[in-house]
C-alpha cells in the first residue's frame, strides 16, 4: 500500500521560500499569482496492515514538525 | 569536570567546541557518536555542536534529534546536567522538544556568516553569569536556518520567565523578537545560533564567547 504525506507550513507561518518562488514567477512574467506556499510531499510504501493512526504517528514523531507544520495523509490503495 | 561533545554525521564544529570545553575544564571531552545509547558515567556537561547533521535532511536537526544518544541527553537534561546547543545544536534541541519553538529558513533566504551583535538579556543563568545584563557582545553566526519562531504565547512566556538569554542587536535572520538564544524552564539547557567557540581566543580576533564557557565552569564546578 502506498501513502502520501503532505507537509505544509501552518497558516500564518512566514514562508520565505514561497515568497522567493512568488517573486521568481512574477519575474518570469506570470501575473495574477496571489501567494505561494512551499511544502513537502513524502511518499511511503507501507505494509497493507498499516493503520491511519500509525501513519499519523509517523507524521507527529518525525515527518512534520507540528510546531510550525501541518500534515495531511492520502492513502493510495494499490491495484 | 567530565564533559561530552556529541558527534553526528555532518557535524563540523564538534572539534572547535571540544577545544573550548577542554580549555576551560582542563580535560578533553568525550566525543560521543550519535549511535551510542549512553553518555559516559559522570558527564557533567553536554555540548551539541554546529554543522549540518544528516545533511539537514527533512528539517535541520530533525534526524539528529531522533538519534539514540538524544534519549540519554534528554534523561541527563531532566536530571539537571547542563546542555549547550550551538547552531545546529540549537536546532537539534528544538526538534527534540528540549527547547520550544523552531528554527526556520532565514527570512532573507541567504546563508548568514558574520559576527553579529548580541545583547545579554539574562545574566543570571549558569551559561551567562560571566556577562553583565544588557551587555553587548559580538559573536559569529554561520547559518541558513536560524530564524527562530514560536507562537506569541510561547514568546511571551520565554520573555516573562527570563528565558531569552541572548538577543540580536539588529535583525539578521528574521527571528521573532530578535531571539538568538533561549533557556529551558529549569535553566540548564541553552540553545543559541551564534558560535561562542568561534570567539574564544585572541587568534580568533574576538574573545567575547570565552566568558560563556568560563562562567559555565564556575557555575557548575
Amino acid at each position: 500500500m502506498k501513502a502520501r504525506v503532505f507537509v505544509t507550513l501552518k497558516p500564518g507561518v512566514l514562508d520565505p521560500q514561497g515568497k522567493a518562488i512568488h517573486h521568481a514567477l512574477e519575474g518570469l512574467g506570470f501575473t495574477g499569482v496571489q501567494e505561494v506556499r512551499a511544502g513537502k510531499l513524502i511518499e511511503l510504501e507501507l505494509a497493507d496492515s498499516t493503520s491511519d493512526e500509525e501513519i499519523a504517528e509517523m507524521c507527529r514523531k518525525l515527518l512534520a514538525n507540528t510546531v510550525i507544520e501541518n500534515f495531511r495523509i492520502e492513502r493510495l490503495e494499490t491495484a | 569536570m567530565k564533559s561530552a561533545v556529541l558527534v553526528f554525521p555532518g557535524s563540523n564544529c564538534d572539534r572547535d567546541l571540544a577545544v573550548a570545553v577542554e580549555a576551560v575544564t582542563g580535560r578533553a571531552p568525550a566525543m560521543v557518536w550519535h549511535r551510542e545509547n549512553e553518555l559516559p558515567e559522570g558527564t557533567g556537561l553536554i555540548a551539541i555542536p554546529g554543522g549540518f547533521s544528516y545533511g539537514d535532511y527533512l528539517r535541520s536537526g530533525a534526524m539528529a534529534a531522533r538519534s539514540p544518544i538524544m534519549r540519554a541527553v534528554a534523561d541527563a537534561a531532566g536530571k539537571g546536567v547542563p546542555v549547550l546547543g550551538v547552531c545546529n545544536g540549537f536546532q537539534v534541541l528544538t526538534e527534540a522538544g528540549l527547547l520550544p519553538g523552531a528554527l526556520m529558513r532565514n527570512a532573507g533566504l541567504h546563508f548568514v556568516c558574520r559576527t553579529v551583535g548580541l545583547q545579554v538579556e539574562n545574566s543570571q543563568s549558569i551559561f551567562t553569569s560571566a556577562y553583565k545584563a544588557g551587555e553587548e557582545i559580538g559573536i559569529p553566526v554561520a547559518h541558513h536556518d536560524g530564524n527562530y519562531q514560536a507562537d506569541a504565547e510561547t514568546l511571551d512566556r520565554l520573555e516573562g520567565e527570563g528565558r531569552v538569554a541572548f538577543r540580536y542587536t539588529e535583525d539578521c535572520n528574521g527571528s521573532a523578537r530578535c531571539i538568538a538564544g533561549i533557556l529551558n524552564p529549569q535553566g540548564n539547557v541553552l540553545g543559541m545560533m551564534p558560535h561562542p567557540e568561534r570567539a574564544f581566543e585572541a587568534a580568533h580576533g574576538n574573545v567575547d564567547g570565552r566568558r560563556l564557557f568560563e562562567g559555565l565552569l564556575e557555575a557548575v564546578a
